[in-house]
């Protein structure tokens, strides 16, 4: 079964894709992104395996996604029709291996074994663990009109953990269109240098 | 008045607000599960002794000293300048520790109709735990 949940502070944002996408799954909202401190997320989509005795087989990965936001072309504010097409493929195979494990169980090929298992974890620093306690001590003080205390908090958080895009965009000005995608956003994507937007998902087709 | 976050929980206190955060015994485990036996600090299967000559800065008049507590153990905190929020977070270690284990950290968190499901619900299914976002 799927369970989705929406890394999302204000249910108002979130809601309009509900109403629009109508989805038949578990579709949860994470207002504290307490699965970003439980599992260690760092952007969207993560994905999770989770097998029938409540047990990992496969950690906190990127999902369907491959790493082509730093082909982002400003002079057609889009990708590239190949880029889009690698983008889309990537996303078929991995909901293609997510099908194989729904009916196939622990013969699925890309179900790790234990050990495999805990190779992919990636580890949580301290200075990660204090962003995210500090992360929801500014959603508190944010929703009982301290914003400027909230700005401060969140600033400390993004210094503390950079490379968590749920931080960064959630506590980033929105666009009009409700995207943190604006100035800041891309700049910090373009200084990323080797590190990626999305870490590289261990399955054959998913580079 | 105090506030402590800790875990998705929200616990309001009528402790006083300051750079120390000094509550009951009850308190401390409605706000975060954590109870004073004569082993230490308690929570589940898990007890931190008290250390030796800690005791009169951690325990007086029958309170706590929980942020102090905290940070005995290992874990963040934070608190806002007034000493008002205190949000009481988990250590890295710990969360490395349970990811480590395979068992999936358990969660209780709402749908959009305000109704609440925990991941153990879900026993004895597959599951695909998969975030999006507005953002």
């Amino acid at each position: 079964m799927i369970v989705s949940v929406a890394m999302d502070a204000e249910i108002e944002a979130a809601q309009p894709w509900v109403d629009v996408a109508s989805p038949t799954f578990v579709t949860l909202i994470d207002k504290n992104h307490q699965l970003s401190s439980l599992y260690n997320m760092v952007n969207v989509p993560q994905a999770v395996w989770i097998d029938v005795d409540g047990k990992i087989v496969r950690p906190t990965e990127s999902g369907g996604s491959i790493d082509i936001l730093r082909e982002f072309d400003m002079d057609i504010m889009g990708f590239k029709p190949e880029a889009m097409e690698r983008a889309a493929a990537a996303k078929a195979t991995y909901t293609d291996a997510v099908k194989d494990w729904a009916i196939n169980g622990k013969e699925c090929p890309y179900v790790f074994n234990p050990d495999a298992a805990r190779d992919h974890v990636e580890p949580m620093t301290d200075a990660m663990a204090l962003a995210h306690t500090k992360f929801q001590l500014g959603q508190f003080l944010l929703h009982n009109g301290r914003q400027d205390e909230a700005n401060e908090v969140f600033a400390e958080c993004r210094e503390l953990h950079p490379y968590s895009w749920n931080i960064f965009r959630q506590t980033s000005e929105k666009m009009d269109t409700g995207i943190a995608a604006g100035e800041e956003f891309w700049a910090k994507v373009m200084s990323l240098g080797d590190k990626e937007y999305y870490k590289t998902v261990d399955m054959p087709g998913m580079s | 008045m105090v506030t402590i976050l800790n875990e998705n929980n929200v616990t309001e206190l009528q402790s006083v607000a300051g750079t120390e955060l000094w509550v009951s015994q009850d308190e401390m485990q409605a706000a975060t599960g954590w109870t004073l036996k004569p082993e230490g600090f308690c929570k589940d299967e898990v007890c931190v002794p008290v250390p030796l000559g800690k005791s009169e800065t951690l325990i007086a008049d029958g309170k706590v000293n929980l942020s102090e507590v905290w940070q005995l153990m290992g874990k963040p905190a934070a608190a806002s300048s007034d000493g008002g929020v205190w949000s009481l977070g988990e250590a890295a270690n710990d969360r490395n520790d349970a990811m480590l284990s395979l068992d999936a950290p358990d969660f209780t968190l709402p749908d959009f109709n305000g109704k609440l499901h925990s991941l153990t619900d879900f026993r004895r299914k597959r599951v695909l735990l998969i975030t999006w976002a507005s953002w």
